[in-house]
């Protein structure tokens, strides 16, 4: 194959190892507990592979209902791939293995019987950088519904339109020019697009790949903003490397580690008192 | 309703439109594969059968009286002697049941023309062969030819076959006794061009081609890359250089007759240069191969990571330094790449020679640039239009040779592109 | 000598310059003449290589152009009968050229032609002579002209780079040139026919009929020269085409990038780069020799009557050439599409061929249509094909089962043989090839602009 395909497909993280602090004490074995009451998924001994070299290892780890989830670590850490794990959006990646449970509904994700085109409405995703479709805002939106067969009307189309771009708080920005092209916004309002297009088929789960790496400050508060508001009614699984973002919008925290979950627990907790060394190191800025 | 119960209720249709939308394109993929198999199957069926030739064995007696009646050996003599007397007289030994006027004309029309000049050579390289009877197996006529290799349908009515039942009786014989036989036809790939298929070879296609692609070469490669160099390097960013540019995209699409035109309006009638030979057809196509050359160029000369140059800058080498010390060599395979590339192309290239009088019926060889000369594809195109299936039959062997080259050639690129990217 | 040998000598004469120049600098600066060079040694070598060498080899390649003309003009003019020799004066030449290079030819040919040979040979041992002795008493006198103006406060390096720099500039230059030239001939040739027949009759009427007749009385003894049917033709078979090759190359493209597993796409697209390579004569005589008369003998089993040559053949063989290049456009196009909007739609759970129609040829339209004028363009343009496989005879008609003829099939037909060239019907041959020139431009010109303005915009 040739060279340059290989690398158009975005393998999430680079695989090369951080700095890593006393190698040889290293106890990789999660700390806190994993599980939730009432989960909307489960991650169940996961492990995952890009062709010969592992990336994730034995992941055990629970998605509660109506709150954020937080997956922090440093790069490589693996926390893009196991979020990729929830909707099935590695299968897209030449050579990527997935072996263990992920389950929604008691039911493995990566059972035969399961269609991904099912889960992934069903589990919805928001991009590290803003990917609206080169169409128009309204298009943009009504994608989801339209491919899915949700509405039957053009009017059913633009209620479901109107609301999740209002629940995306993009509405009174937009609504003067619904059929302009969605990439001509800026990138904090693309991005809210983008989850406003998600959500429009209504989703469970949402899962945020680095929502706000490429946007200004400004227009992340908004995106953390909505966050908290979308909390309500979705389940949400964020994937961030600013640990402040991480304790502004999300419940849990998990801490990933060279593709180990090391430590999960309350956001609070994890802040105030981490129990792992690595946890611990990570948070007081140490290495990163 | 529930949104989900709603996709699901979808599902299957959505899943049969995407199946549809694949075997779409994996017929489209096996279409084209097919027509390859198809194309190259048709060729190889009609054309490997030209590699061989059916050569009959006669008892040549070098009689003295037909070939030196004075005995003096001398050369002109030699040359000029009636050699198809010694053929035919060898043929009505072999079948003396074979009477009448039509009935031998018949009989010498079963050897090729040409053996009379094969006997000659021989005579001419030993001349102690006067005077002996030797068993030379000389070539078949064509039509005897397409017999042995099954293209002539024996339960066809006599009247509408090209061979009458008394020749195929003959050629039953000889087969009886291996008298006659196929061997792997020299003569295809010894000889020039000929009117008779079984003399006919692509040896002056060759040599034509070959002279034409080193004109080729040697026009577009050190000009391509020079200006490849110029664009990359020490272009100002101009009008005249964007037309530059732009002329050079265009040329890369203009039909490649187009360029015949030009050849045949400048070089030969404007300059007054040759027709019909390899210098002006190597001219026509190196300007026809230029643009892939520069373009080839200049993406490898843009596909050097540019610290090397600014390595070199930065110890205080002059740019002109820092291209052809650095950046040249590295772009070297790249260039030779797109180089090789373009003159496959040129070599099966045949429009454009046709319009500089290429077509020409050449049977030497050419030994210079500017002797009379054909080119493979051309050639390819000549024998297309003949009616005799042996020139049916040995336009695809030279196809199938053409191909080989070409094959050798992309291969040779592909190798070369290869080993770069493997560096980067 | 022969001038083989000379230029090898003017070479090395030019390298003996570029080590004389090279020391003697380095020499004045040891004989502390100046402080310092101004450039280095190489420079001053290379620089008086050039000064010294060039003009040199520039008389050398003129002479060489010039000389065999001038001398076979020569032999010419000394012969007794040039007339009487050979039908032609081109034949006479090529009869004493052959004397010339070949002992066996020379042995075959008359007392005349010998003398010419002969003759020539003689002239051209003196040209050769003189060439030598002009070439080097120009590079003597270079040589001293290089004694007296390379000193060493002379800025070489500067002064070899603009020498390349100008040699670089017009290599690039070439390319106008050639378009230049193009334009020129078939212009001018084409201007010529227009004063014969009138441009509306030649854009516009429906009669093709080039053959002027030899005698006053024959039927269309004048030719006519109505283009129509030709253009009808051409497109007639480049449209076969395209329906062949569009929707193949794409849903081919579509498949290689988005479906094939990686081996059968390291499988695929090397043979359909096979099929790019393939000469378009290899496709003609596949044309006229296994698909036209398997055409022929398909229509007659259904009870249709389908020309031998008819434009069905002669496109779909065009349009299966095309396919590799229709397929490696739109691969490039629709990997150009940012995989970032792929995961947009896969991860609202599109399927892939949802995404493939609603999301990424809508996004490479412009690339694919740019791509497809490209390869209609080459269709318009495709001779040996249609030379081979399509009829000789303008017909005008829009069924695919009849001949038909082309523009580039009558261009060869005009040109191809002898024939004076001042006939109005070598001559339309121009005037068509500037209509192609100019609709194939055109065509480029759009496509080449399309396909830029979506790179950047991915850019």
């Amino acid at each position: 194959m040739d060279i340059t395909e290989t690398l158009a497909i975005p393998i999430p993280e680079q695989l090369d190892s951080p700095a890593v602090p006393d190698q040889a004490d290293l106890d990789l074995t999660t700390v806190g507990d994993f599980t939730v009451p009432d989960p909307r998924m489960k991650i169940r001994d996961v492990n995952v592979f890009y062709g010969q070299k592992q990336a994730i290892f034995d992941v055990n780890l629970d998605i509660g209902s109506n709150s954020v989830v937080a997956m922090i670590g440093p790069s490589g850490c693996g926390k893009t791939t196991l979020l990729r794990c929830l909707n099935r959006m590695n299968d897209t990646i030449d050579g990527c293995r997935v072996e263990g449970r992920v389950e929604m509904d008691d039911k493995n994700v990566y059972d035969r019987k399961m269609d991904p085109v099912l889960l992934r409405a069903r589990v919805g995703m928001v991009f590290q950088k803003p990917n609206p479709f080169p169409k128009s805002i309204f298009d943009n939106v009504a994608y989801g519904p339209r491919i899915h067969g949700l509405v039957r009307d053009r009017t059913d189309l633009e209620e479901i339109v109107h609301t999740s771009l209002e629940r995306a708080g993009l509405l009174d920005e937009v609504k003067d020019r619904m059929d302009q092209p969605g990439t001509g916004l800026s990138g904090g309002q693309q991005q809210r697009l983008c989850i406003a297009r998600a959500i429009a088929v209504s989703p469970e789960v949402i899962l945020m790949d680095e929502p706000c790496s490429a946007l200004d400050p400004i227009a992340t508060a908004r995106i953390e903003e909505l966050i908290g508001e979308l909390r309500k009614n979705f389940s949400i699984v964020i994937v961030t490397h600013s640990m402040q973002q991480a304790a502004r919008v999300s419940q849990r925290t998990a801490y990933f580690h060279l593709g180990y979950l090391v430590e999960v627990g309350s956001t609070k907790d994890i802040f105030t008192t981490p129990k792992h060394q690595l946890t611990e190191e990570y948070i007081t800025g140490r290495f990163g | 309703m529930n949104p989900t119960k709603q996709i699901v209720s979808g599902l299957a249709r959505r899943q049969r439109a995407e199946k549809r939308f694949r075997l779409y394109g994996l017929t489209a993929v096996v279409l084209g594969m097919a027509f390859l198999l198809l194309l190259f199957g048709s060729i190889v069926a009609n054309g490997y059968k030209a590699f061989t030739q059916t050569y009959i064995e006669l008892p040549i007696y070098f009689d003295p009286a037909v070939i030196d009646p004075s005995s003096e050996r001398d050369h002109q003599t030699l040359f000029s002697a009636d050699y198809w007397k010694l053929v035919k007289t060898a043929v009505y030994q072999k079948f003396p049941q074979a009477s009448g006027r039509k009935e031998r004309r018949e009989l010498t029309r079963m050897v090729s023309e040409g053996s009379a000049y094969e006997l000659r050579d021989q005579v001419l390289e030993n001349p102690r062969l006067i005077g002996t009877t030797q068993h030379i197996w000389l070539a078949a006529d064509d039509d005897i030819d397409m017999l042995m290799k099954g293209y002539i349908d024996r339960n066809v009515p006599e009247d509408e076959r090209r061979l009458n039942d008394r020749i195929i009786g003959y050629v039953d014989s000889m087969r009886e006794v291996d008298a006659i036989e196929r061997r792997f036809n020299t003569t295809f790939f010894a000889a020039g061009d000929s009117r008779e298929p079984e003399q006919a070879g692509i040896l002056g296609a060759l040599m034509g081609s070959f002279l034409t692609l080193i004109v080729t070469l040697l026009l577009s490669f050190p000009i391509g890359v020079a200006a490849a160099v110029y664009l990359e390097e020490f272009a100002p960013r101009n009008r005249f250089i964007d037309l530059i540019e732009i002329n050079i995209n265009n040329l890369a699409a203009v039909p490649s007759i187009i360029f015949g035109l030009l050849g045949l309006a400048i070089f030969i009638n404007w300059f007054g240069m040759p027709r019909s030979t390899p210098v002006v057809g190597g001219l026509v196509l190196g300007l026809m191969t230029l643009p892939t050359i520069i373009i080839a160029s200049r993406v490898s000369i843009q596909s050097v990571p540019p610290s090397i140059k600014e390595a070199a800058l930065g110890v205080g080498a002059s740019r002109m330094q820092a291209m052809f010390h650095h950046v040249l060599p590295i772009a070297t395979p790249g260039m030779l790449t797109g180089t090789i590339i373009g003159m496959a192309r040129a070599l099966g290239e045949t429009a454009p020679l046709l319009m500089i009088g290429m077509v020409a019926f050449i049977v030497d060889p050419p030994g210079g640039f500017t002797e009379p000369a054909t080119a493979l594809p051309v050639q390819i195109f000549l024998w297309s239009d003949s009616p005799e299936r042996g020139f049916t039959e040995r336009t695809s062997a030279a196809i199938l040779v053409l191909l080989v080259f070409l094959i050798a050639m992309n291969a040779a690129a592909v190798y070369l592109r290869e080993r770069v990217t493997k560096r980067f | 000598m022969s001038p083989l040998f000379l230029i090898f000598l003017l070479l090395a004469l030019s390298s003996a310059a570029y080590f004389f120049s090279q020391r003697r600098m380095l020499r004045q600066v040891r004989n502390a003449n100046v402080a310092r060079l101004s450039s280095l040694p190489e420079h001053f070598g290379m620089l008086g290589a050039i000064w010294a060498g060039a003009p040199a080899l520039l008389v050398y390649f003129v002479w060489l152009i010039f000389e065999g003309d001038i001398l076979m003009a020569q032999v010419l003019a000394i012969l007794p009968d040039p007339e009487s020799m050979a039908a032609t004066r081109e034949l006479l030449i090529g009869d004493i050229r052959n004397a010339i290079n070949n002992p066996m030819s020379y042995q075959m040919a008359n007392e005349e032609v010998r003398m010419a040979a002969d003759r020539y040979q003689e002239l051209s041992q003196t040209a050769t002579l003189a060439l030598t002795a002009t070439c080097l008493s120009v590079f003597a006198i270079c040589s001293a002209l290089v004694l007296k103006f390379l000193t060493p406060q002379v800025r070489a390096r500067v002064r070899v780079e603009k020498i390349i720099r100008g040699f670089l500039l017009l290599c690039s230059t070439l390319a106008i040139f050639t378009t230049v030239g193009i334009v020129l001939s078939v212009l001018f040739e084409a201007s010529r026919f227009f004063q014969t027949v009138s441009v509306i009759e030649f854009l516009f009427g429906l009669e093709w009929s080039p053959q002027m007749a030899i005698r006053e009385d024959q039927v269309g003894s004048s030719g006519a020269f109505g283009a129509v049917p030709l253009f009808a033709g051409t497109l007639l078979i480049s449209f076969i085409a395209m329906l062949v090759a569009a929707p193949i190359g794409l849903m081919s493209a579509i498949y290689l990038s988005e479906y094939a597993p990686a081996k059968i796409r390291a499988a695929v697209k090397p043979m359909l780069e096979i099929l790019a390579g393939v000469p378009t004569v290899v496709y003609g005589f596949f044309a006229a020799i296994t698909v036209g008369p398997a055409l022929r003998g398909f229509g007659q089993s259904i009870g249709l009557d389908v020309a031998s040559e008819s434009a069905l053949a002669a496109g779909f063989v065009m349009g299966v050439m095309i396919i590799p290049f229709v397929s490696s456009i739109s691969d490039d196009v629709i990997t150009a599409v940012p995989q970032a909007m792929r995961d947009g739609s896969l991860g609202m759970g599109a399927t892939n061929s949802e995404t493939m129609r609603r999301v990424i040829l809508p996004a490479a339209l412009p690339g694919i249509i740019g791509g497809l004028l490209l390869a209609i363009s080459r269709a318009i343009g495709e001779t040996m094909i249609v030379v081979m496989a399509a009829g000789l005879s303008a017909n005008l008609t829009a069924n695919p089962l009849e001949a038909v003829t082309t523009v580039t099939v009558q261009i060869v037909t005009l040109l191809v043989g002898d024939q004076e060239f001042d006939s109005p019907k070598t001559l339309a041959a121009f005037a068509l090839g500037l209509t192609l020139f100019f609709v194939t431009l055109v065509l480029n010109f759009i496509a080449l602009y399309v396909v830029r303005k979506y790179r950047e915009q991915y850019e």
